[in-house]
Order: structure tokens, then C-alpha cells, then sequence
């Protein structure tokens, strides 16, 4: 077993499309919060095959597009330092900022290096001593472990010239916020496989206590994401408030300890702001005082003061599940993967690039 | 961005293996997970492991949709 081939098998997908198609006939909106999610439904067709009653939203969970404007405008202002590396994960190089983009910079000779892993960065460090390096750290709760683990290896390695520019965000709290949103209403969510993997099943629990919505943790091949939907609109439709993990091939119920432990280390919780949605409680992470040395703002004393927007760009509703991509005046025409206006349409899994690349008029 | 795959191990060095993913062979550091062994299926994300898989839950479901088919009633 490979895990990955098996759980694309084409017989099996037919026969649960054929069982989702026959569970309920009320409608019901599900969310799927993760951006990868978002991506695997479209590339497998899964909304070609849906049942007429059950709307997919796409969520808030892509990190690139939920990172503020005024972040963006900030690793451009970094990128101008003298003798600065900037490593960034391929997704952001396009994002546009108010005067240009990590790509522009690069092209007028910036040394903006894209990085696989944020690993890479130790040895970019020890092999480059007369610069600094920043790393742009974005990503949810499957990625900052990874922060976390660099700074501790530079702290141990004694490496100096390796700094943090973080924008970690967590994803409950969003998840809460959409919930309380009156305008929004949503029946259940199809929760993110690989943040559960960090954080366990747990802390959605609110979901089904306080708000009587359930979840469904679910992996991101076809049949993951086709079982998914099927308990999830089981559950919706006998009125059976809870939380189910169907990605148990990788999700425990408590999560990652140890990747746990290492963002405890690491990291304090704080309030966060997240692009068109705004300001929320305790959603975000940022080094605590054994690792603020490695902060990138700190050192460059960087008086960081946070804004949203791109004028006409519709990236806050979308990510909040509002309007879809095709209502935004500018999807297609100003806004293209190409010449992208908000975030939404640079990132892979954007939910902007997601129905550019994949929509066709579904009726 | 949450995108990973499943890789086997082929070998171990301290906090640091070989995995391979489909035909690459690549250094995965894996500071993040306990107890693991050569031949293991680990869920590789940017460059680290986040997780084991566990090859009884995989079997456990795949079981669930040879039901499903086996189990026909339409």
C-alpha cells in the first residue's frame, strides 16, 4: 500500500457518489476550510458530481491569501535592506503589494531565493555569513512546528544571521468567527486534514457543543474527500451534532504532542489579522522572549502597523465564504493568475485560482 | 499550502531520513515524529514529517468501501 493510488480508485468513487447522491434532498451549505481541500475537489470534480442540494463554500484556509496587505508591503521594505536574502515559499513571490511584488524586486536584482522547506534557511545561513537571511514564515498550525524546529536548530547551531518574518496563524478561531457571522450559514464543515494532524480532533469541538455544527476530518485523495462528504451530510441531515475523523490513517485524537510541544516552545498565542476578515482574538503566532532575537521586525526595528486591501478586490468576502469568485467584477478580466489583483487568485490554492483554473458554468 | 504526501522511509540519520515520494528520494528532517522505522510510511510537509501513517487505519478503510461495493443495493 502506497496510500495515495488506492484511495483514487474509480470504482469506489462511483459507488460513493451514487450513496452521496441518494442521503438527503434538504439543502445544506458545507464549508471546506483548507485551501489543499479546495484544490483536490476541484482537480478530482467532485462539485461536477455533487447532489443538486448541497453547496460547497470554500473557506478562509490558505495562508498566502489570508495574510494582510500591509505583510505584504513589509517583505517588500525587507527586501530593499542591504545585504538580505529574503526565503520565501514559491506562492507569495506574486502576491502584489501596494507599489510592487517579491517578483518585481526580484527582477531588479533582489536576492529573493524560493525555499522548499523552511529548514533550507539554516544552511543559507552558515553558507552566506555576511548576510542576514529572512525567512517570510507564513502558514497554519501543519507549518509553524516547522519555524519553530529552524529557530531551535539555529539557537543550538549558534547561527546569527537567520531571522523570522512570521505571520503563523491558527485555525480554530477563524473557524469561530465564520460561525458567529450572521450572513453566513453554514451546516457543516469538512475540517482541514493536515492542521488536525497538528492539532488533533479536539479543539473543533466547539463546533458541535456550542453551535450545533458538525465536522468531518478528511484526507485530501477522492474517496477521502467523497466519505467525508457522506458522513458529514449524514450527520447534517439527522440532526447528529459531532465531530467525526475519517482521516484516521493520519489524525489522532490529541494531534501531534511533540509538534505541539515545539510551538509551545517556541511561540506565543496573540491576536491576528487576517485579510478582508479583520482582527481576531488569539488567532495568530509570534515568537516568545527566548526566541524574539530571531523576530525579523525586531531587528530591523520595524515599526510594523497593519492594513488590508487591494480598491475593487472582493478577496475578504470570498474568503469568508460570501460571494464566490465569479461574482467579483474583476475575476477573469483585471485579475488573472498571470497579473493577480488579491491574494486569492496567486496562491495554488486560492480559492480565486482554484475556479480560474478549474470553474466551468456548472447550473 | 497544507499540501503532503506520503513517503516510505529508506533510511534514518538522527533527526534527519531519506524518504521516497513517488520516484524522488529526498532529506526529510523529522524533528516531529517518535519511534519511527526504516520501511515506515511518514506524511511528508515542506521538507519535515509531520506525522506516521498508520498502515492498520488505511487498511481499516479502504475495508469500509470494498463493503460499500460488495455491498451493492442500487
Amino acid at each position: 500500500m502506497k496510500f495515495v493510488d488506492e484511495f483514487r480508485n474509480n470504482e469506489y468513487s462511483r459507488k460513493l457518489v451514487e450513496k452521496l447522491n441518494n442521503i438527503s434532498k434538504e439543502k445544506i451549505n458545507i464549508m471546506e476550510v483548507c485551501g489543499t481541500h479546495t484544490m483536490s475537489i476541484f482537480r478530482y470534480g467532485i462539485r461536477d458530481v455533487l447532489p443538486p442540494n448541497v453547496n460547497l463554500i470554500s473557506g478562509p484556509g490558505c495562508p498566502i491569501c489570508v495574510t494582510p496587505q500591509s505583510y505584504i508591503d513589509t517583505t517588500l521594505t525587507l527586501s530593499d535592506k542591504e545585504d538580505v536574502i529574503i526565503a520565501t515559499f514559491g506562492d507569495m513571490m506574486k502576491v502584489p503589494g501596494k507599489k510592487s511584488s517579491l517578483s518585481k524586486k526580484k527582477s531588479e536584482g533582489a536576492d529573493i531565493r524560493i525555499v522548499y522547506s523552511p529548514m533550507d534557511c539554516l544552511e543559507m545561513a552558515v553558507q552566506n555569513p555576511s548576510k542576514k537571511v529572512i525567512l517570510l514564515s507564513v502558514g497554519f498550525e501543519t507549518t509553524a512546528p516547522m519555524t519553530a524546529v529552524t529557530a531551535m536548530e539555529a539557537k543550538k547551531r549558534n547561527i546569527t544571521n537567520l531571522f523570522f518574518f512570521t505571520a503563523h496563524k491558527i485555525v480554530p478561531p477563524v473557524m469561530k468567527a465564520l460561525v458567529k457571522d450572521k450572513d453566513l450559514k453554514i451546516d457543516g464543515f469538512l475540517l482541514p486534514g493536515h492542521v488536525s494532524a497538528i492539532i488533533g480532533t479536539k479543539p473543533f469541538e466547539f463546533l458541535s457543543k456550542d453551535y450545533n455544527i458538525s465536522g468531518v476530518v478528511t484526507g485530501f485523495e477522492p474517496l477521502d474527500i467523497l466519505q467525508g462528504l457522506i458522513t458529514l451530510v449524514s450527520l447534517i441531515s439527522k440532526k447528529d451534532y459531532k465531530i467525526e475523523n475519517e482521516y484516521k490513517r493520519i489524525v489522532k485524537a490529541d494531534g501531534n504532542s511533540k509538534a505541539e510541544i515545539y510551538l509551545n516552545k517556541a511561540f506565543n498565542i496573540v491576536d491576528s489579522s487576517w485579510r478582508g476578515i479583520g482582527r481576531i482574538h488569539k488567532s495568530g503566532l509570534e515568537f516568545n522572549n527566548e526566541y524574539e532575537d530571531f523576530d525579523a521586525l525586531k531587528h530591523f526595528k520595524i515599526n510594523y502597523e497593519e492594513y488590508d486591501g487591494s480598491p475593487g478586490c472582493k478577496c475578504g468576502e470570498i474568503l469568508k465564504g460570501k460571494i464566490k469568485p465569479t461574482d467579483c467584477k474583476l475575476f477573469k478580466k483585471l485579475c488573472t493568475p498571470e497579473n493577480p489583483v488579491g491574494s486569492c487568485m496567486v496562491s495554488s490554492e486560492g480559492t480565486c485560482a482554484a475556479y480560474y483554473r478549474y470553474y466551468k458554468d456548472i447550473t | 499550502m497544507c499540501l503532503a504526501v506520503p513517503g516510505k522511509v529508506l533510511s534514518l540519520d538522527g533527526d534527519k531520513g531519506i524518504v521516497e515520494i513517488g520516484n524522488i528520494k529526498r532529506e526529510v528532517f523529522m524533528h516531529l515524529i517518535s519511534d519511527v522505522s526504516v520501511n515506515e510510511y511518514v506524511l511528508v510537509h515542506a521538507g519535515c514529517a509531520i506525522e506516521k501513517v498508520d498502515e492498520e487505519e488505511a487498511k481499516i478503510t479502504m475495508d469500509i468501501f470494498k463493503e460499500l461495493i460488495e455491498n451493492e443495493v442500487c
